[in-house]
């Protein structure tokens, strides 16, 4: 047995897996959390990221023995009626298209306004570059930051 | 692109609602509808008055939406279509994928930036005859003339009296009439539209920003099993040897299985397989298979020597002459001052974020599929050629796509998904890495353009001459079959279509135009990748008359203005968004040193044109600041979805102009994942304006439009901002590095 407590969007789960595999498959393969997403394996593209204890990670290098008692929050996490300032702003500005990548990219815009409410566009740039959209929706991903950024001051 | 067979608007009509009665309700009825229990709440009673609507007595309206949603919105302006012949209340709509049902729903692909294009007609007609179902089932219950009755956001209301009946509560009474001739139904005039033409937010955006939204990877059944293949590299190659007994014994593997490479049409590379209880287990025991593949025919090939070879193609005899106007060679020779260029732009992979995946479940004498496809109805049928069962036997469910881009066309991923699966009893999803992906694609063509053009001695441009050469999607791709040789591509419109498609310099006025083609072998599977020919085409016809405009000491704008015929329509649709784009983007108006603006256009289905500003370092890194892109569309049915898909489509050539490029080496790919094969970032994303021009035509597509004319407007504005002509992709910045002196 190898028997690792996770508290995942504020709920205990008891999981019996190697504590090697990635944040990302215990989520998505054992807990049925599906909103976070694959999109590289090698923390190129930040479709997997997720919270722990508010920092934006990329779960698929995070092994899950590393987690330890730290809260995680996923996409379904973020609020239970998409009222979060990002969400409705994603929203507001009709950001997503394939919205393959937007888990992540709203889980990244999140942490980083957790952090820094007022950001620059530079700013939201170079936190944002991370995370790749192929449906190249950016620039409406700026504006929801910068929109979610005047509701989260 | 796939031919669709064009039906009548009314047979349309016709066999979808007399089809829907048999296969969907499950009663036959000539045509019309029938009231029933909803499937969703046994209470309600429901009006399905054709394959595309079910109105229940709770005032839902529930829209089957055919065309496959990729992001380019087709669940949300097909209920924008529907609902406005309908005079639907929109926040009674509700959308749903239609069945895999080909019998009923001719359009469960989409490809070609066809979707709006398709079923503007169709779906106004199924929304209107419903629409006129409700009228006269509410002018015969208040004995009423139906002419004094009028549609109006989800009732019907009587003018003299003005009584209302909700949608809800005519769903008997509709259900009961007899079948409405189509030739009554008269199409709303579009001065009256309420939805169409408006920046309705899509339907599917609460379900991408909390993460319900279920993509062919989230398909999640009970018992259901995880796999990856490892593939053979080697175009062409095969597998020779493998040893799985470091991978059987990785915690949770099921089974470990050779897959054998699907007939050449089908273009699978066979493998091994490794099934396991979570994707994590079947990734980890691939990496503890031992392999060995046998290269094959394609393990010598390379980008150097593929390039060399398409050169030297640029030079020989052409395999057939596409257009031939005036005297192209004669003029030329003849021509006072002549020019040459050739452009060259290189295999792209279409890196959809959702990596290529099917789940499948084969039981005894049945097969379902879940497969995130642009094509449902070929995957049924392909599935069920390769395992002998009648289509209806095999269910497809088409889900959400992570993007396509082309890329879904292709089916090679649910076939070896049906590979894997029939080995097991449970369900089993295939998951492709991105490794996988990127090295297992369809890829854009090479492609190569070489052009000539010349001058009189007025300063007149009165000849050109192009040689397109491309490693030919024709020849490689899952509908034509894999052809021996590129030299029997014998047929032009196939040829046009998928090669050179926008090669031709037409409406520009050259009396003397010439342009011809030449393919050459390559074992690297192509296909589509958004925009197609015209991926590469304009490049180098708009990179061309740039050289021409400075050549001749002329402005780039002015150029393409003069050559463009007063007479033309099309001529005046392009001088139209030129004129708009341009005024847009500041044109003419100085910029600091170091910075250029370029200008491309194009006609054809949609006419457009773009002006890229940028600069570029001392290291020679360019940066795109802004593009302004002016769109004729036709009607723009949603203009904020016209936006979207030109922004996104901008970006997506950006990173074909920037860093894309996918090189081969022994036979194989050698890139991997985004660490080298690099698509664009937010950090390198421009802004972008989308100028549309209002219109009354009908829509003509614009998912593909921006991704044309970005890489000649990037291209002339590298060289307005440094002098340096870039003439292939990806532009290599050590071309435009300044030196310190």
């Amino acid at each position: 047995m190898n028997l690792i407590n996770l508290v995942v969007n504020g709920k205990p789960y008891p999981v019996d897996i190697g504590p090697d595999t990635p944040l990302l498959w215990v989520l998505r393969d054992a807990l049925g959390l599906t909103g976070t997403k694959f999109g590289c394996g090698m923390g190129l593209c930040g479709a997997c990221t997720v919270h722990l204890d508010g920092e934006a990670v990329r779960s698929c290098q995070t092994p899950v023995g590393s987690v330890g008692n730290k809260r995680v929050t996923t996409i379904e996490g973020l609020s239970t009626d998409r009222s979060h300032p990002v969400q409705r702003a994603w929203i507001a500005e009709q950001v997503p298209q394939c919205g393959y990548c937007q888990s992540g990219q709203i889980m990244q815009a999140a942490a980083l306004l957790a952090k820094n409410p007022r950001p620059s566009r530079e700013q939201i740039d170079r936190e944002m570059a991370g995370n790749i959209c192929r449906c190249a929706t950016y620039q409406r991903i700026r504006r929801a930051i910068q929109r979610a950024s005047g509701e989260i001051v | 692109m796939v031919a669709q067979a064009e039906v009548s608007r009314r047979e349309f009509l016709k066999e979808g609602a007399k089809t829907a009665s048999a296969l969907i309700i499950g009663f036959h009825l000539p045509i019309g509808g029938r009231a029933e229990e909803s499937a969703a709440s046994p209470s309600l009673r429901v009006f399905k008055p054709n394959a595309w609507l079910r109105i229940t007595t709770d005032n839902r309206i529930t829209v089957l939406v055919e065309k496959p949603e990729l992001g380019q919105g087709s669940r949300t302006y097909t209920p924008m279509i529907i609902a406005e012949e309908l005079e639907a209340d929109w926040s009674s709509i509700r959308v749903e994928q239609a069945p895999t049902v080909p019998a009923v729903y001719k359009g469960l692909r989409t490809g070609g930036s066809s979707g709006v294009r398709n079923t503007f007609t169709s779906m106004r007609s199924a929304g209107a005859q419903a629409r006129e179902m409700l009228l006269m089932a509410a002018a015969q219950q208040w004995k009423a003339r139906k002419r004094d009755c009028r549609a109006e956001n989800g009732t019907v209301v009587h003018g003299p009296t003005n009584r209302r009946l909700s949608y809800g509560e005519l769903v008997e009474a509709a259900s009961q009439l007899p079948p409405i001739d189509l030739d009554e139904i008269t199409l709303k005039n579009p001065k009256d539209f309420r939805f169409i033409g408006k920046p309705i937010p899509r339907t599917d955006a609460p379900s991408k920003v909390d993460g319900t939204a279920a993509f062919g990877i989230d398909v999640r059944v009970p018992g259901m099993l995880f796999a990856v293949i490892a593939r053979c590299p080697y175009f062409g190659g095969r597998l020779a040897s493998f040893d799985a007994s470091a991978a059987k014994i990785v915690p949770g593997v099921r089974a470990v299985f050779p897959v054998p490479p699907l007939p050449r049409h089908i273009n699978t590379a066979g493998g091994v397989a490794v099934v396991a209880d979570s994707t994590w287990a079947a990734i980890q025991a691939r990496k503890a298979l031992a392999l060995k593949w046998d290269k094959g025919l394609g393990g010598n090939e390379s980008t150097d020597a593929l390039r060399k070879l398409i050169v030297q193609r640029a030079g020989g005899p052409p395999t057939f002459i596409a257009v031939d106007r005036g005297d192209a060679d004669e003029v030329l020779a003849g021509s006072a001052k002549k020019f040459e260029a050739s452009y060259e732009s290189p295999f792209q992979a279409h890196a959809t974020m959702e990596p290529m995946n099917t789940t499948v479940h084969v039981r005894d004498y049945e097969i379902e599929v879940w497969s995130p496809t642009q094509f449902a109805d070929e995957v049924q049928t392909e599935i069920a050629a390769l395992s002998g069962l009648p289509t209806e036997k095999v269910t497809v469910h088409m889900t959400l796509s992570g993007g396509s881009f082309g890329r879904r066309y292709q089916w090679d991923y649910a076939a070896e998904a049906w590979q894997v699966a029939k080995e097991m009893q449970q369900p089993v999803q295939l998951l492709w890495t991105r490794e996988d992906d990127l090295q297992h694609d369809f890829y854009r063509p090479y492609n190569y353009q070489r052009l000539s053009a010349g001058f009189d001695d007025q300063g007149k441009l009165v000849a050109w001459s192009t040689r397109v050469v491309t490693t030919p999607i024709s020849g490689f791709n899952l509908y034509t079959g894999f052809a021996e040789s590129p030299e029997t591509l014998t047929d032009p419109a196939t040829v046009a279509a998928l090669e050179w498609y926008g090669a031709d310099i037409a409406p520009y006025s050259i009396p003397n135009f010439r342009l011809d083609y030449g393919p050459a072998d390559s074992v690297v599977p192509r296909s589509w990748w958004r925009s197609v020919s015209s991926s590469y085409t304009p490049f180098a016809k708009e990179c061309f008359i740039d050289e021409l405009a400075h050549a001749s000491g002329r402005d780039p704008l002015q150029i393409r203005m003069d050559l463009l015929p007063s007479t033309l329509p099309e001529a005046a649709r392009l001088r139209t968004v030129l004129e708009l784009a341009a005024k847009n983007a500041d044109w003419g108006k100085p910029l600091p040193k170091g910075r250029g603006r370029g200008i491309a256009c194009r006609v054809g289905g949609s006419y457009s044109a773009q002006v890229a500003e940028v600069s570029v370092d001392d290291a020679g890194a360019v940066q795109v600041h802004r593009v302004v892109s002016a769109v004729d569309c036709g009607i723009a049915v949603n203009p904020d979805g016209v936006r979207a898909m030109t922004e996104g489509a901008i970006n997506f050539a950006l990173t074909a102009v920037l860093t894309g490029e996918i090189t081969i080496k022994d036979g194989a790919v050698e890139q991997s994942n985004f660490h080298d094969y690099q698509v664009l970032r937010i950090n390198q994303a421009p802004e972008i304006e989308v100028h549309i021009v209002p219109s009354t035509e009908d829509p003509s597509g614009v998912g593909e439009l921006g991704a044309m004319l970005l890489p000649p407007a990037v291209a002339n504005a590298v060289f307005a901002a440094t002098g340096v002509r870039v003439r292939r992709l990806p532009i290599d910045p050590r071309l435009l590095k300044r030196s310190k002196s």
